[in-house]
């Protein structure tokens, strides 16, 4: 094994490396799944509170953008699925595309996002900066966009580690790429999923409700 | 009830606090065996085996399951007597008080104010009659207190935004401390006060001798007309506004197609956020008073409307 | 000596800071958590001579507060939590199993440095004018009321956070995927069972702290009122979002001390842990459990009664795998061959105060007491029963265990044995007294307090001082015995672990060939028996 001195010595070989790197990762996205979690829980306390308020929130949210978004977020993790499942030194021209295009992606879907955010601006829609509404559930409206913000916030910032991640990994494989990149790759894509699972509930929890009944 | 029949027990100044103090006995004593046991062994085990103390050390227990299982279900045969016992008094303190003589009490930093029906008010004091249970309805104008009577054994936060109800009852006449027992800011420790015990007839006597008031009721009969209620909700207004009276402690409908009783949360919630819960067949027209009045303000307009509960609109 | 260990490399400042060696990084934490012990130290300290007196006579009452705060936030989150993890678990983890360091040694590196983080802007609130909310953050007290550095405070409990998911991510991986050869999970000394429970905690319940920070920080930065009540917020969904954090917090603390313990009680007993399975899968009872207990803390919030029911079974629950331990841990007793060297002495001080610290956790789950007791010294001396008189005296058991191994060197039996017996004494005359405080109905957090509580605070106080010498006394002679100590062998308690095959202090990759396990763990009775029986 001509890699063999690569390995770190806590490890017994590079199938021991990846083996314990992908567990780590997998610990990691527990960990992730708690805060999310704990968020989404808070959501739901207050959404039993305020069905109505939530509701019409909803109702003012961009759901051309969001889905939009949700289609951008899923096209990107099939090419990552995509570029996980056809790695081999060989092909890591092709890998350092599907990378690029999958970063690129995020990066519509942060624009997106930002572009949303400025029309709610515009809505007076944004707490504790200028929430104005009138009505009889401004208490449950402004809950839920503290909540959308805060959620999107965190999910966005994941958004721009991952994109980090993609990117990093892209210049790996093009300058040189080998076997042993292929873990490194694998993780990023775990995580990728993971954040990209995590808007399909966000998505649903905040562009859906209140949509079927008005 | 069969607490007088243990020699040597005091009883305690309430039935709750006897009854609390009676399962701190037996928590106690469970406690000192338990402890015993395990000091005895201790013990015993530590000199016995001491290393270099020639004694027998063969036929070592290997096989530990049914020792396990023994400790395991012993422990928690004792431990679900002691919840169950816990538990029963528990709903015993906490129940839901009847409507006796009701006293309002208002926590804020760092002072209680207590509100008896008359009118009397007082600041971290609280006098009541004894043998005669008393309904507490405690409210927080800023963070969260704690209504703690330590020889009452009894306690209650009292968190803003919300009414709490607590039910206290005294059998012997006397001064009792009242802790604030939730932190609330810098003089949280000077947050405290004395409940006074009085036999009835010098409790009547007291009432009379505070300072004249009128009634909360009436108090909260002014506000209503001061703060524009009447306007809406009098007889013969312009606006359709649902009437009050007889409307407390009833199931009032709504516009959802659920009802709800129209108890003091109710009141208080209607006059705060008064579109969450509208009134069948009313419109959503009447404006929110929240920040534009205090909660002694609040209790004043619940005991009015509670006044007309007698009434028939 | 002419082999090389890990402290003897290499000594230049580097070689420490951006080291990866797992034992090293175990120094670093080493160093900080005495640094935090003695800051949380002299802040307890502080309000143990102002409650000598009824009256306000040392500080003003938002300097007190401030104290307490600070005591309850430097112990909890830059002590008790990272102690034995981050000391005596980063040290042993791979000692224990036979590997050459944890599975990820710069993200152990990278912990410490964030710790660190946090434990200087938690400094800087506390230096820029200090925090008065008391360490559990309550709204919408911190939120709207306390003008004191809330968000720092609460950011640098936020940062420290992540050092604890970084930590509890590289146990789980290592323990479970760089086990030595024939190491089986059933081979496992329990301290990694217990280290493992923990490690699950922290990975599962440390980001919903940081959610509820983050929620409280955004609701006191932007005047939103997420828990604030005048808009519809719920002040209590803010207690449950905490609560479900800092019980299971508890338990990251209580469960590493209870490790230490299996290995203490087994070693100076010469006899394996009695009822080892039952011994391991009530550290993970307790894991899971724990998370379902917290509600304990609000019987008296107005939460709902069926609630209060549900949480007050639970917590009876949780207290079983408990007792079952200190069971086990007695009978590992009978018929062993006891040595009463220090670290024994902690054991056995560990093994009453935490059955006192336990039963009176009873009085607490039991509904109706709890409406008494809760938030008074009932549960100040309950948690420093479980959290001092537990944690921190298995830490220093384990200390003491395992000080040859860390550095090579014999501390003076003599002056351990004094220390381990005054500190016994000194913490119950400290903390007896609040218990009985707290029966009579003093509320904790009073700066002030009625005149008939002064005699068993001034008892209390007293202990203390004492309690204060008891603790600086390990500082002088380990100290000591770190740089002018004997020094010592390889296995100086004559113990089977794999930590104890190799050299004191180990080499920097711990073993020079891989370690083979053939045998279940605490195999003391060969030797035992093997030993004629002098007297």
């Amino acid at each position: 094994m001509p890699e063999s001195s690569a390995v770190a010595p806590q490890y017994a070989s590079i199938p021991h490396r990846d083996h314990t790197a992908e567990l780590g990762m997998w610990v990691f996205i527990a960990t992730e799944v708690l805060l999310f979690g704990g968020l989404i829980l808070a959501y739901l306390v207050y959404r039993h509170a305020f069905p109505q308020g939530f509701a019409a929130g909803s109702r003012h949210t961009e759901i051309v953008i969001g889905t939009a978004n949700t289609a951008v977020l899923l096209t990107s993790s099939f090419l990552v699925a995509w570029a996980v499942e056809i790695f081999s030194p060989a092909t890591s021209k092709i890998v350092t595309w599907l990378l690029v295009g999958a970063a690129c992606l995020g990066l519509v879907f942060i624009a997106l996002k930002a572009l949303e955010y400025s029309g709610e601006y515009d809505e007076h829609l944004v707490p504790g900066i200028n929430f104005q509404f009138a009505g009889p559930k401004a208490n449950g409206v402004q809950l839920f966009f503290i909540f959308y913000f805060i959620a999107t916030a965190i999910h966005a910032l994941h958004m721009l580690i991952g994109i980090g991640l993609l990117i990093t990994l892209a210049i790996i494989c093009r300058r040189a790429s080998t076997k042993r990149h292929h873990t490194a790759l694998h993780s990023a894509a775990l995580y990728w999923h993971f954040v990209d699972v995590v808007w399909i509930f966000l998505f649903a929890l905040i562009y859906l409700p209140g949509r079927s009944t008005s | 009830m069969w607490r007088q029949w243990i020699p040597f027990w005091q009883p305690g100044l309430s039935t709750h606090s006897g009854d609390v103090d009676l399962l701190f006995a037996g928590l106690l004593i469970v406690s000192a065996l338990v402890i015993g046991l395990l000091f005895f062994l201790l013990t015993l085990f530590c000199t016995r085996y001491r290393a270099g103390n020639q004694t027998d050390r063969d036929h070592r227990v290997k096989k530990s399951w049914h020792w396990e299982v023994s400790w395991t279900a012993a422990s928690f045969v004792c431990f679900l007597g002691l919840f169950i016992w816990g538990a029963s008094v528990y709903f015993q303190i906490y129940r839901t008080p009847a409507d006796e003589h009701d006293v309002f009490v208002v926590a804020k930093q760092w002072m209680w104010k207590t509100q008896h029906p008359g009118g009397q008010s007082e600041i971290d004091a609280l006098h009541i009659p004894i043998k005669r249970p008393v309904r507490l309805v405690m409210a927080s104008q800023d963070v969260i207190h704690s209504f703690f009577i330590p020889a009452l054994r009894l306690k209650h936060d009292v968190v803003p935004g919300r009414y709490q109800d607590l039910e206290i009852e005294v059998d012997k006449p006397g001064h009792y401390h009242l802790f604030c027992a939730e932190y609330c800011g810098t003089d949280h420790s000077g947050m405290i006060g004395e409940v006074v015990a009085m036999e009835p007839s010098d409790f009547s006597n007291w009432l009379t001798q505070q300072a004249p008031s009128s009634p909360l009721a009436s108090e909260g009969s002014q506000l209503f007309r001061e703060l524009g209620c009447s306007g809406c909700h009098g007889n013969g207004s312009a606006v359709r506004a649902p009437p009050l009276e007889g409307v407390y402690g009833k199931p009032v409908p709504l516009s959802d197609g659920t009802t709800v009783i129209a108890d003091d949360k109710y009141i208080r919630d209607s006059i705060l956020m008064p579109r969450s819960q509208v009134v069948a067949s009313y419109q959503p027209v009447m404006p929110s008073f929240e920040g534009k009045i205090s909660e002694d303000q609040l209790l004043r307009l619940v005991a009015y409307i509670k006044s007309l509960a007698g009434h028939q609109s | 000596m002419s082999e090389k260990n890990y402290l003897t490399t290499d000594f230049t400042l580097r070689s420490w800071f951006l080291t990866t060696d797992h034992k090293r990084i175990a120094i670093l934490y080493f160093a900080s958590l005495i640094f935090f012990f003695f800051v949380g130290g002299a802040a307890a300290t502080a309000i143990r001579i102002e409650l000598a007196t009824p009256q306000a006579d040392l500080v003003s009452s938002d300097v007190y507060n401030r104290l307490f705060t600070m005591h309850g936030i430097i112990m909890v989150w830059f002590f008790l939590i990272p102690s034995i993890p981050n000391t005596l678990g980063n040290f042993i983890v791979p000692l224990m199993i036979g590997a050459r360091d944890l599975a990820f040694p710069r993200l152990n590196l990278m912990s410490w440095y964030v710790f660190m983080l946090g434990g200087c802007v938690t400094l800087f609130a506390i230096l820029a004018g200090g925090i008065d909310t008391g360490w559990t953050f309550y709204t919408p007290f911190s939120t709207l009321y306390s003008n004191s550095y809330v968000i720092v405070a609460a950011a640098g409990v936020f940062i420290a956070g992540f050092s604890s998911i970084l930590t509890g991510l590289n146990f789980i991986v290592t323990i479970h995927r760089l086990r030595a050869p024939g190491l089986t999970w059933y081979r496992l000394p329990l301290f990694l069972w217990s280290l493992y429970a923990t490690s699950v905690i922290l990975v599962l319940a440390t980001p919903v702290l940081a959610i509820t920070l983050l929620l409280m920080a955004t609701e006191r930065f932007f005047g939103v009122g997420i828990f604030d009540p005048r808009i519809g917020g719920d002040p209590l969904l803010f207690q449950h979002l905490f609560w479900f954090y800092s019980h299971p917090a508890v338990y990251i603390m209580i469960l590493p001390g209870m490790g230490v313990i299996n290995e203490l009680v087994s070693c100076f007993s010469r006899k394996e842990v009695f009822g080892y399975k039952f011994v391991a899968w009530c550290s993970l009872a307790i894991a899971a459990v724990g998370f379902l207990v917290w509600g304990h803390h609000m019987f008296v919030s107005g939460q709902s009664l069926v609630a209060s029911l549900v949480f007050s079974f639970m917590s009876f629950i949780v207290a079983v795998p408990s007792a079952i331990k200190v069971f086990n841990w007695t009978a590992t007793l009978h018929k062993g061959s006891i040595h009463f060297d220090a670290p024994m002495l902690y054991a056995l001080a560990f093994i009453g105060l935490f059955t006192i610290g336990g039963l009176t956790g009873l009085f607490l789950a039991c509904l109706a007491y709890d409406v008494h007791a809760t938030d008074t010294y009932f549960v100040v001396a309950h948690f420093h029963y479980i959290m001092v008189g537990g944690m921190v005296t298995a830490y220093f058991g384990g200390l003491h265990y395992w000080w040859p191994k860390i550095t090579g060197r014999l501390y003076s039996e003599y002056w351990a044995r004094t220390a381990a017996v005054l500190i016994f004494f000194g913490f119950n005359l400290t903390f007896f007294p609040q218990i009985i405080l707290g029966a009579e109905g003093m509320p904790r957090r009073y700066h002030v307090y009625p005149p008939e509580f002064q005699v068993w605070n001034v008892l209390s106080s007293g202990g203390a001082a004492i309690l204060a010498v008891a603790y600086l006394m390990p500082l002088f002679y380990l100290g000591y015995s770190a740089f002018f100590g004997k020094r010592a062998p390889a296995n100086p308690w004559d113990a089977p672990g794999l930590e104890w095959q190799t050299s004191s202090p180990p080499p920097e990759f711990n073993f020079e060939t891989q370690p083979v396990v053939t045998r279940e763990p605490y195999q003391y009775n060969e030797r035992f028996e093997a030993e004629p029986q002098n007297a």
